[in-house]
């Protein structure tokens, strides 16, 4: 009785896999910043499309593109555009990075809402989070040690927010987060984090914004104007830290994968993106 | 025939027995192959003792220190928690409680033992975080003082039951002989049993600091992620598990950063090489 459960059980193991290899489904995965508007998306394709499954992980955008660079995922979401590295990388395996730019992310700056300051210029942002600024006075808040939070250096929005907000896009700049910078895990813990504390500042994509955080309204420099975080300032590009998401495929995307992008394109797609809280290209 | 069976199931357990060496050995010279090729590029001295983690910097700085030191001072921390408390408990077991409340003591260590550390946490993350703030009035809860106090909670299991153990194998005699000598329960404990048991109590101490040193995904979470150098323990640290965890996702395969997490590795696996072995010599001293 026990062997043959045994048999019955090796043996679906074994054909699970071959079930996987068949091509319904899916594999995507990639950044965290866009897992929810992923899933999101492969929900609804889902409830249309009830043969075919996808398959939504996160685990940061550098994740997503070194399991497209070995063949373990079909599409990559990343909010970074790849590196030269890995191009050069994925050439040798014979993998071909397609991209496809699906939606655009602003990211917002949050403090506890206990916290009085409630603008910064982009120079000051470089400031506090290379270690420059370490007091709140120095920027119009209280006395009180500034706390850093960042995300991990897998996630595709520390290489952002660093070229664009520390390096302010200057490919050879050498500025570095503040080593005292405490790199937390996940967008949800710097939330939680800056809900708890008010001397800490973080940043995030704009979907993280709650009523526990206060997002910063942003200038480009002393004399623009200072605006916030809104899905209609993305839009109208006034809003200095924003950025493209993207899907990377492997080549053209072909049969399902091009099937699924399609959809994530379509005006269904982009209202899911708008209700995840993201910026619709269309 | 069935002597034949005989030497077959002799040859598989033979092989079983094997096997675990011959994995220990094929890790080890992959952890080799992998990480020594970071040493191309950057001298081992430098590796060790560097004060700056930069790994996706250009170029990369791929300096250690700030990560040996936060591992080492999480895992001290910790220690000081754990050793009073976990031999304490293991006394108590072995020679005060009464044989009911020792059944439920030593249950409920186990399914300590049990708890997964994700979970232990995130317990710590939402309880024990604005806790440490508090009392200590720091800017942030994340620092190794978190950290330490949630593995200890991870080290109490492994220490207090093999502790346990070796207080209990003291021969009964030597107990007898000191009660016959007019010494109080007290004055046993402390002067007869705790000596004779010391090799094994310190084998069951080493192997829970080997626990801890080993872990990850508490002190992912809790301990602040910053690669400074620690200068209390009151201050963020970053553990050199927790970097090889965070980071591995993003490493190119076959860039430097990647090797240097393959020589963190290293570094971790020979940290617990030395210890397990302290912990084998101290055991079989006992034997």
């Amino acid at each position: 009785m026990l062997k043959k459960s045994l048999v019955i059980i090796v043996s679906c193991l074994f054909f699970n896999s071959t079930f996987a290899a068949d091509k319904n489904s899916i594999q995507i995965k990639g950044s965290d910043t866009m897992v929810n508007l992923g899933q999101a998306w492969a929900e609804k394709y889902m409830e249309e499309n009830r043969q075919e499954f996808m398959a939504v992980t996160g685990g940061g955008s550098g994740t997503g593109l070194s399991s497209l660079i070995s063949g373990t995922c079909d599409i990559a979401m990343s909010s970074r555009n790849i590196k030269e590295k890995e191009i050069l990388l994925a050439k040798q395996k014979g993998i071909n990075p397609y991209e496809t730019k699906v939606a655009l992310d602003g990211l917002a700056v949050v403090v506890n809402p206990k916290n009085p300051v409630s603008k910064l210029t982009v120079e000051q942002l470089a400031g506090i989070f290379t270690g420059r600024v370490t007091n709140w006075k120095e920027v119009g808040g209280n006395d009180q040690k500034i706390v850093i939070l960042s995300r991990e250096v897998n996630s595709g929005t520390h290489v952002y927010f660093k070229e664009h907000v520390l390096r302010k896009g200057n490919p050879n700049g050498k500025e570095e987060f503040a080593p005292s910078a405490l790199l937390l895990p996940s967008s949800q813990a710097i939330a939680d984090e800056v809900a708890n504390n008010p001397s800490a500042i973080g940043y995030y994509g704009m979907g993280y914004i709650s009523a526990k955080q206060k997002p910063v309204a942003v200038a480009k420099d002393e004399k623009s104007d200072y605006v916030a975080p809104a899905i209609e300032n993305v839009l109208n590009g006034k809003y200095p830290i924003s950025r493209p998401l993207f899907l990377y495929t492997n080549g053209l995307p072909q049969g399902l994968v091009k099937k699924f992008i399609d959809f994530c394109l379509s005006k269904q797609g982009q209202e899911i993106v708008l209700k995840t809280d993201f910026v619709p290209i269309k | 025939m069935r002597k034949f069976k005989e030497f077959i199931i002799e040859r598989l357990i033979f092989a079983c027995g094997i096997a675990s060496i011959f994995f220990v050995i094929l890790i080890f010279l992959f952890l080799l192959k992998e990480g020594l090729a970071v040493f191309k590029t950057i001298i081992p001295f430098n590796f060790l003792f560097g004060k700056n983690w930069y790994p996706i910097s250009e170029p990369p700085q791929l300096g250690i220190l700030p990560l040996i030191l936060g591992s080492l001072l999480v895992t001290l921390g910790a220690a000081i928690i754990s050793i009073p408390i976990g031999v304490a408990c293991a006394i108590y077991i072995a020679e005060i409680a009464p044989l009911k409340l020792k059944e439920i003591l030593k249950a409920g260590i186990e399914l300590l033992a049990a708890i997964p550390s994700v979970v232990l946490g995130f317990i710590g993350m939402v309880t024990l975080l604005p806790w440490v703030k508090n009392i200590f009035n720091l800017p942030t809860g994340l620092t190794a003082l978190s950290g330490s106090i949630m593995l200890a909670f991870m080290a109490m299991p492994t220490m207090v039951s093999i502790a346990e153990d070796a207080l209990y194998s003291v021969p009964k005699t030597y107990k007898e002989g000191a009660f016959a000598l007019g010494a109080t329960h007290w004055q046993t404990i402390w002067r007869v049993l705790l000596p004779a048991a010391s090799s094994g109590i310190l084998a069951a101490v080493m192997l829970g600091i080997g626990r801890v040193i080993g872990e990850t995904m508490a002190v992912m979470m809790i301990t602040g992620n910053a690669a400074v150098i620690p200068h209390s323990i009151l201050a963020p640290v970053r553990t050199l598990t927790a970097t090889i965890a965070a980071e591995m996702g993003e490493a190119v395969v076959g860039s430097e950063h990647y090797f240097a997490l393959f020589a963190i590795g290293i570094v971790l696996f020979i940290i617990s090489f030395v210890i397990n072995v302290t912990a084998d010599l101290c055991l079989h001293k006992r034997q």
